[in-house]
C-alpha cells in the first residue's frame, strides 16, 4: 500500500500535539519514509573519532539502510563516505574495522582504487574508458563525500546534501557532549570496553522515548533493580556498597525522584532528563580521580563539571548518550518491528581506570542481551509492538502534564511527556521537509 | 579428587540450570566464584571491558530471586532452556585439588513461539573444597558473541 508517500498532509495527520497514530510504529511504508527522509534529513551518529585513531584507520556503519565508511584521511580529517563502490555498486570494505592497505580504499571486485577521500585513485585497464565524457560518467567522479560533523571527537553525518546545519539542529544539547568530554582530566574521549548489540524486536522508536521515560523504571525494573535493593538491605550499613547495589538501586526510587529530576526539551527533538541529579548522582568517587581533575581545571570548575549528572541525553533521532558515566546507546533500525541497540563505553584520557570499570559495569547491566533490566524493558516494547495491533484505538497517548498553551521546549518535571511530544514534532517535521529529501 | 567426579559435575551442572533447580545450582560455586560469558575474543578477564556475564554470587543471587519475582514481566512467559553437552574434557594437567574442564556445547532457550540457539565452548574451573569440587570460574566463550542478539533471559 502507498497511503503516506506522495501526501504530506496525511504523514502531518498522524502527530497530533498529545497524541500520535500507531501507524508511526506499525506500518512498513512509514519505515521506509523514515529511512528516505527521517534518516536521510536528520544528523545520524556514524561513530567516534578515537575508532579511526590513525589516517587510514576505517569503521563502517549504516545511516538508515544506507552503508557508510568513516575513514581518517591523510590529511587527519575524518570523513564519511558511502561503502558503495562507484562502479558497479559493491561494498568496498567489509570488515566492521580496520586499517586501509596501502592508503587507498579497494574494490574487491575489479579492484578500482579510491583515495581517503574518496576521490578516485586508479581504475585497472583504464584505456577501456578512453574517450568516455567524465563529466557524465559518474562513476569516475569517485566516492561522494557525506556531509559530516565532528562535534569534540562524535561524528555524525547527514545524507540529505541540503538541510539544516549541524549547530542549528543540536542546538544547546550540545552541552551534554561538552559535559562528557570535559569529565576527561584531559579534555578527550576513547572508545573502549567494547560494544554490546542487542537485538530489539521493536520499532526504533519505542527505544528512543523510553531513554526520557522517568515513569516506568519503578515498574518495569522492580524485579531487577528491586531485588538487587533488597538482597542487600539485609548487609550491616558500615559494610561498603558494591558498585553493581549503587548502580542498580536508584532505579526504583520513587515517583518524586524520577519527576524532580527534571527534563529539559529542546528543539528538533532532542531532551535530556536528570537536569537537577540523576540515578547517576550518589556514586561513589574515586578518589584519585577527582585530585586529576582538579589538577585540570581547578577546585571550582571540576565541582561545576562533576555536579552535573544529567541521566539520558537523546540526540534525535539516532544517540543517546550518558554523560555522567561516559556510555552511550545507539539505535540502528533495521526494519519496522526490528532495531539494533549499540552500547559503546568511553575512557576518560587521563583518568584512573576504576572509571572505566564503572562504565563498563553499568553498560553490562543494564544494556546487555544479557541484563535483568534490558530484559523487562524489551518485554515492554514487544509489548507495545503487539498491543497496537488492536484496533480498539488509532491513537497511543502522550497527554501526561500537556498543556495546549505551552510551546514543548524547556524545563519541566522529569514524568511529563513533554520530550515524545517534541520528538514526533520533528519526526513529523523531518518526514516532510519539502526539497531536502533525497528520495 | 576423583576426576569422574569433575566430569560429572560438568553434566550435573548444565542439567540443574535446565531443570530450574537454581538453589542446587548455586551452591556449586565458590564463595569467591566467577561466572563469566565475554563480549569479545580475547577479551582479558576484568571489568574494564563489557561481558555479556560477569557475575559473582551477589549478581548471580540477583538474578536467580528475579526469575521467581512475580513482578519479572519477560518471564510471565516462562522460558525453558536445554544444553547438550560434548563430553567434557581435562584442559592440561589435573593438580590434586584444581582442575579445568573444557566442553563444547549447544544451548538452546525457548519462550513459546521463539527459539534461540547458542553454540560455544564452556571452561570450568573447579577447586576441591572440604571433599567436593566447587565452580571458581565458569567462562562461557560464545561462538557469536559479537553478534546482535536477541534477550538471552536464562543462564547458559
Amino acid at each position: 500500500m502507498n497511503r503516506y508517500g506522495a501526501d504530506p498532509a496525511s504523514i502531518r495527520g498522524l502527530v497530533r500535539p498529545d497524541c500520535i497514530h500507531r501507524d508511526v510504529y506499525l506500518d512498513p511504508e512509514l519505515f521506509e519514509l523514515e529511512m528516505a527522509r527521517l534518516w536521510r534529513n536528520a544528523w545520524i551518529y556514524v561513530g567516534h573519532d578515537s575508532q579511526v585513531s590513525t589516517p587510514g584507520d576505517f569503521y563502517t556503519a549504516q545511516i538508515g539502510h544506507e552503508p557508510v565508511i568513516m575513514v581518517r584521511g591523510a590529511d587527519s580529517r575524518v570523513r564519511v563516505l558511502p561503502n558503495r563502490c562507484s562502479h558497479k555498486g559493491t561494498k568496498l570494505v567489509g570488515a566492521t574495522h580496520g586499517k586501509c592497505q596501502a592508503g587507498v580504499l579497494r574494490c574487491p571486485y575489479h579492484g578500482w582504487t579510491y583515495r581517503l577521500d574518496g576521490t578516485l585513485r586508479s581504475v585497472p585497464l583504464k584505456s577501456g574508458y578512453a574517450g568516455i565524457d567524465s563529466e557524465s560518467a559518474d562513476p569516475l567522479h569517485g566516492l561522494p563525500e557525506i556531509n559530516s560533523f565532528n562535534y569534540r571527537g562524535f561524528v555524525f553525518a547527514r545524507l540529505a546534501a541540503e538541510g539544516v546545519g549541524f549547530q542549528e539542529f543540536f542546538g544547546d544539547s550540545l552541552s551534554s557532549i561538552d559535559n562528557m568530554v570535559e569529565r576527561s582530566p584531559e579534555g578527550r574521549l576513547e572508545v573502549a570496553g567494547g560494544v554490546l548489540r542487542y537485538l530489539h524486536d521493536c520499532n526504533w522508536k519505542m527505544y528512543v522515548e523510553n531513554l526520557n521515560d522517568a515513569m516506568h523504571p519503578m515498574v518495569a525494573h522492580e524485579s531487577s533493580a528491586g531485588t538487587a535493593k533488597r538482597l542487600w538491605s539485609s548487609q550491616a550499613a558500615n559494610v561498603p556498597k558494591p558498585m553493581v547495589i549503587e548502580q542498580f538501586a536508584p532505579f526504583v526510587n520513587d515517583y518524586e525522584f524520577f519527576e524532580k529530576m527534571g527534563v529539559k526539551v529542546y528543539p528538533n527533538g532532542h531532551s535530556y532528563t536528570g537536569v537537577n541529579f540523576s540515578i547517576h548522582s550518589n556514586y561513589s568517587s574515586v578518589g584519585e580521580y577527582e585530585r586529576r581533575m582538579i589538577a585540570t581545571y581547578g577546585e571550582d570548575r571540576t565541582r561545576a563539571i562533576l555536579s552535573e549528572s544529567r541521566h539520558n541525553t537523546v540526540y534525535y533521532p539516532s544517540l543517546t548518550i550518558k554523560g555522567a558515566i561516559q556510555a552511550i546507546r545507539v539505535a540502528r533500525p533495521i526494519a519496522v518491528d526490528k532495531t539494533v541497540i549499540e552500547s559503546w563505553t568511553f575512557r576518560l584520557v587521563g583518568a584512573p581506570e576504576e572509571m572505566l570499570v564503572r562504565t563498563a559495569t553499568y553498560s553490562r547491566l543494564i544494556n546487555a542481551p544479557t541484563s535483568m533490566v534490558g530484559h523487562d524493558d524489551l518485554h515492554c516494547y514487544r509489548a507495545i509492538q503487539e498491543g497496537l495491533a488492536s484496533a480498539s484505538s488509532d491513537w497511543v497517548s502522550l497527554h501526561r502534564n500537556f498543556s495546549p498553551s505551552a510551546c514543548g521546549t524547556g524545563e519541566f518535571g522529569a514524568t511529563n511527556e513533554a520530550p515524545m511530544r517534541g520528538q514526533y514534532r520533528a519526526w513529523a517535521e523531518l518526514m516532510t521537509r519539502g526539497g531536502t529529501a533525497a528520495a | 579428587m576423583s576426576m569422574t567426579s569433575a566430569i560429572e559435575l560438568v553434566y550435573r551442572e548444565a542439567r540443574l540450570i535446565d531443570e530450574k533447580r537454581f538453589d542446587e545450582w548455586y551452591d556449586l560455586f565458590a564463595a569467591d566464584a566467577l561466572y563469566w560469558m565475554p563480549l569479545s575474543h580475547d577479551q582479558p578477564l576484568g571489568e574494564a571491558h563489557t561481558s555479556l556475564f560477569y557475575e559473582d554470587k551477589l549478581l548471580l543471587k540477583v538474578r536467580i530471586e528475579r526469575l521467581r519475582h512475580p513482578n519479572a514481566y519477560s518471564q510471565h512467559q516462562p522460558s525453558f532452556c536445554q544444553h547438550v553437552l560434548q563430553q567434557p574434557a581435562f584442559e592440561g594437567e589435573p593438580g590434586s585439588g584444581l582442575c579445568v574442564l573444557r566442553t563444547p556445547f549447544v544451548y538452546v532457550e525457548a519462550q513459546r513461539d521463539r527459539q534461540l540457539m547458542l553454540a560455544g565452548v564452556v571452561y570450568h574451573h573447579l577447586v576441591s573444597q572440604s571433599g567436593d569440587w566447587r565452580i571458581q570460574m565458569k567462562k562461557i566463550e560464545l561462538l557469536n558473541r559479537e553478534a546482535a542478539l536477541p534477550s538471552i533471559e536464562l543462564l547458559l
